[in-house]
C-alpha cells in the first residue's frame, strides 16, 4: 500500500472526459514524477488530490483516509502541501511571513484566534521559519516585501513556506516552469536535498525530462486521461510507447 | 511598552498627548475674533472626533486588514446607540451597562449579517452588507417603532422604569447619562486672556475609550490574527492551501468592527440620549468608508485622522455662510467681492459635500495612501534636506 492511492478516478468537464479510470500508487518516501503531453490530464488530477476538483467517481486515499469532499485547507491539514506552477505566496507581506503563516497553520490548526500576543514574541516559530530559510539560502531576504522578489526566490519561498510544514506528501506541479538553466538546476539539487535529509513523499508533474529523470524514483505517462505505463526512470526511456505518446515530439 | 515595539508606542502616546491637550490645539484662535469660528474645541465636536475615531478604527481593522469593503457598517452604529438608550430607560443612567449592552448587541449583529455576507466576497460582499444595513434602517424607521421609536427616534421620557436608578431627578426632569455621578455634559471652563478652553467630562470619558480601542487595534494588527488578515487579502488560495480557513477569519475580523461600531453608537447615545434610524442610513455607511480611505487604508492612524477632518469639515465648513464671506471680502471693491464670494459660495455652508468631494478626489489621486502617505512624504522631504545638510556640512571643512 502507497501513501497515496489513487483508484478508478473517472472526471468529466462536459463531453470531455479529462481523466479516465486512473490507478496510481505513491509509495512513502518515493518521488513520484508525473509526466505527459499538454491535455493529458495532469493537473485535473493533482487538483482531484488536493480537493480543489471532486471526481465524478473513484476513490482517492492519502494514509488511509479518503481525501474526497474535504476542503483544501482540511487537507493540508492531513498533510498535503502543493506548489503551484506559477508561485503562490503572500504577496503584500514580508518573506518573513509569508513563513511564518504556515508555522502558525501547522502549530495551531486551520484557525486560532490569536489577537493580542504580538507576532514577535512567537519565539520558536520564528527560528522554525528561519531555520527553513536558512535551508533554502534566504535567510538574508527575510525583511524583504515577497512581492518584488524575482520569480525563481518567489518558487524557492514557496517551497520553503510548504517545507515548513514537514508534509507527508509534497505535490509539485511543474516547480521548473519558466525558469532559467541554473534556477532549474539549483531547485533539483535542492529537491534532493530535501529526498535524502526528510521523510518525505513527492510527487512532481513535471515538463522538462531533465528534471524528471534526475528526480524521480518512479514515473506514470499519461496520455488522453489514461495512465500509459507506469514504471522506473530507466524502463520509461526506452519504452516504445511513451516514445510514441510524449517523448517522440522532444527526439 | 505595553507589549508594543518602539515605533507603535511612540505612536500611541502622541495620540495619548493629542487626544489629551486637544482642548487646546483645536481652540487656537481668541473668543471673538474673527477666526474664532474655526475653533473646533468646544465639547460636542470634540466628542463627534473620538467616537466617530472609534468607528473609523474598527472599519479598518475589516477594510484595512482582509480587504473586505462593507458597505453596512452604520447598522451596526444604530444597533449600538438604541441598545444604549434602551439600557438607560430601563436599568440606569450609568453608562457602562449602555455601553456593554451596545457592544454585546453589535457583535450579535454583525455575528448573523458577516455570517451571511461572507459567503461572498469583493462587490457582492459589499452589495450584501449594504442591503442589510438599508433593512435594518427600513425596519427601525418602521415595522419595529415599537422598539426603535420609528420616525421620531428613541428618547429618554418621565415614565421610564430605571430599576436601578431614579426616574426622575429632584427637580422633576429626565437625568442625564452619567458615570458613577460624574454627569457627561459637565464641562470645566479654563479662561485664559481672552482665550477659553472647555474641559468636558463626556469628551475625556470618550478619548479614554478611544485611546483602549486604539491600543487594542494596534495589538491586533501586530498579532499572529493581524498577520493572517493580511494573509487573507494578499492571497486566500495560498492561505487555503496552508490549511488554513479563511472563513473564521474573516468573520472574526468583521464582528470585531462590528462590536468597534456598536461602541461607537453606545457612546454617541451616552453623549446625548437619544437614537434615531438615521444612524443606519446609508450615508452614515459611506461616510466611515470616505474617513478610512482619506486617512489611510490598512494603516494605524490614519482612519482616526480621516474622521476628524471629515467631522471638522462637516461641522466647522458648514457652518460658514455668505455673510460671513462678506465679511471676510469686505476691504475688496464691491464688484469684486461679490464674485469671490459668488465663487466660493457653493463650497461652504450646506455645500461642504463639494469641498469633501473635491478633497477627496485629490487625495485618492494624488496620495492613494491618504494622509498618512502625505505625511510620511513631508516627512521624507524634511529627513532628506536634513540628510543633505549633514552631507554638506561633512565636505565644507575640505574645501
Amino acid at each position: 500500500m502507497g501513501i497515496l492511492e489513487v483508484k478508478d478516478v473517472n472526471k468529466r468537464f462536459g463531453g470531455l472526459q479529462a481523466l479516465g479510470n486512473v490507478n496510481l500508487s505513491v509509495a512513502e518516501n518515493t518521488c513520484h514524477a508525473i509526466i505527459g503531453p499538454n491535455g493529458a490530464g495532469k493537473s485535473t488530477l493533482l487538483n482531484c488530490l488536493v480537493g480543489k476538483l471532486i471526481p465524478d467517481t473513484g476513490s482517492v486515499m492519502f494514509d488511509g483516509q479518503s481525501v474526497l469532499g474535504r476542503t483544501p485547507f482540511e487537507i493540508n491539514q492531513m498533510g498535503i502541501s502543493r506548489v503551484f506552477q506559477t508561485p503562490e505566496i503572500f504577496g503584500d507581506l514580508t518573506v518573513m511571513e509569508n513563513m511564518l503563516i504556515p508555522c502558525f497553520a501547522r502549530r495551531d490548526g486551520s484557525f486560532a484566534l490569536h489577537g493580542i500576543r504580538s507576532v514577535l514574541s512567537e519565539g520558536e516559530l520564528r527560528d522554525q521559519a528561519e531555520q527553513m530559510l536558512d535551508e533554502v539560502n534566504m535567510l538574508d531576504k527575510r525583511n524583504m516585501h515577497s512581492a518584488s522578489m524575482s520569480r525563481g526566490d518567489k518558487r524557492r519561498l514557496e517551497m520553503a513556506m510548504c517545507l515548513v510544514q514537514n508534509p507527508k506528501l509534497l505535490l509539485l506541479d511543474e516547480p521548473t516552469a519558466g525558469m532559467a538553466r541554473a534556477d532549474t538546476n539549483n531547485t533539483i539539487d535542492l529537491l534532493k536535498e530535501i529526498k535524502e535529509k526528510r521523510d518525505i513523499t513527492i510527487a512532481i508533474i513535471e515538463h522538462d525530462m531533465h528534471v524528471v529523470f534526475s528526480l524521480a524514483d518512479r514515473i506514470t505517462v499519461l496520455a488522453q486521461g489514461t495512465p500509459l505505463v507506469e514504471d522506473t526512470p530507466e524502463n520509461i526511456k526506452g519504452h516504445p510507447k511513451v516514445k510514441e505518446a510524449y517523448l517522440g515530439e522532444a527526439a | 511598552m505595553f507589549g508594543l515595539d518602539k515605533k507603535d508606542a511612540s505612536l500611541l502616546l502622541i495620540v495619548a498627548a493629542l487626544v489629551a491637550f486637544a482642548p487646546f490645539l483645536l481652540n487656537p484662535f481668541p473668543e471673538g475674533s474673527a477666526m474664532a469660528q474655526f475653533n473646533a474645541g468646544y465639547p460636542d465636536l470634540m466628542q463627534r472626533f473620538v467616537i466617530f475615531g472609534i468607528f473609523a478604527i474598527g472599519f479598518n481593522i475589516l477594510f484595512g486588514l482582509t480587504g473586505y469593503l462593507s458597505f453596512g457598517h452604520a447598522a451596526f452604529l444604530g444597533v449600538g446607540s438604541y441598545a444604549a438608550v434602551w439600557m438607560f430607560k430601563l436599568l440606569s443612567m450609568n453608562v457602562i451597562p449602555a455601553i456593554v449592552l451596545a457592544v454585546a448587541t453589535a457583535g450579535v449583529f454583525a455575528l448573523i449579517i458577516g455570517y451571511v455576507s461572507l459567503r461572498r466576497s469583493g462587490i457582492y460582499f459589499s452589495i450584501l452588507t449594504l442591503a442589510f444595513a438599508q433593512m435594518s434602517f427600513a425596519l427601525a424607521y418602521s415595522v419595529l417603532t415599537p422598539i426603535t421609536g420609528g420616525e421620531t427616534g428613541l428618547q429618554l421620557a418621565l415614565d421610564d422604569p430605571r430599576i436601578f436608578g431614579s426616574a426622575t431627578t429632584a427637580d422633576g426632569n429626565i437625568p442625564v447619562p452619567g458615570f458613577f455621578g460624574l454627569e457627561m455634559r459637565d464641562s470645566a471652563e479654563l479662561v485664559f486672556g481672552s482665550w477659553v478652553f472647555t474641559f468636558n467630562v463626556g469628551y475625556y470619558f470618550a478619548a479614554i475609550i478611544m485611546l483602549a480601542s486604539f491600543y487594542l487595534s494596534i495589538r491586533i494588527f501586530r498579532s499572529p490574527f493581524g498577520m493572517m488578515l493580511r494573509a487573507v487579502k494578499s492571497n486566500q488560495q495560498r492561505l487555503n492551501y496552508t490549511g488554513l480557513n479563511p472563513r473564521p477569519y474573516t468573520l472574526a475580523a468583521f464582528v470585531i468592527s462590528g462590536m468597534y461600531a456598536g461602541l461607537a453608537g453606545g457612546l454617541m447615545a451616552s453623549m446625548d440620549p437619544l437614537a434615531g434610524a438615521e444612524r443606519m442610513f446609508w450615508t452614515a455607511s459611506g461616510e466611515v468608508v470616505l474617513m478610512t480611505i482619506l486617512g489611510g487604508v490598512g494603516t494605524l492612524i490614519g482612519p482616526v485622522l480621516g474622521a476628524g477632518l471629515i467631522k471638522y469639515m462637516e461641522n466647522i465648513i458648514s457652518k460658514i455662510n455668505s455673510d460671513i464671506l462678506h465679511s471676510w471680502f469686505a476691504f475688496l471693491p464691491d464688484g469684486l467681492e461679490d464674485l469671490i464670494v459668488a465663487l466660493i459660495y457653493p463650497f461652504i455652508g450646506k455645500g461642504w459635500h463639494l469641498t469633501l468631494g473635491i478633497v477627496f478626489m485629490l487625495v485618492v489621486i494624488f496620495l492613494p495612501g491618504g494622509l498618512v502617505q502625505g505625511g510620511q512624504k513631508i516627512a521624507a522631504m524634511f529627513g532628506r534636506k536634513k540628510a543633505e545638510k549633514t552631507e554638506n556640512a561633512t565636505t565644507e571643512p575640505a574645501e
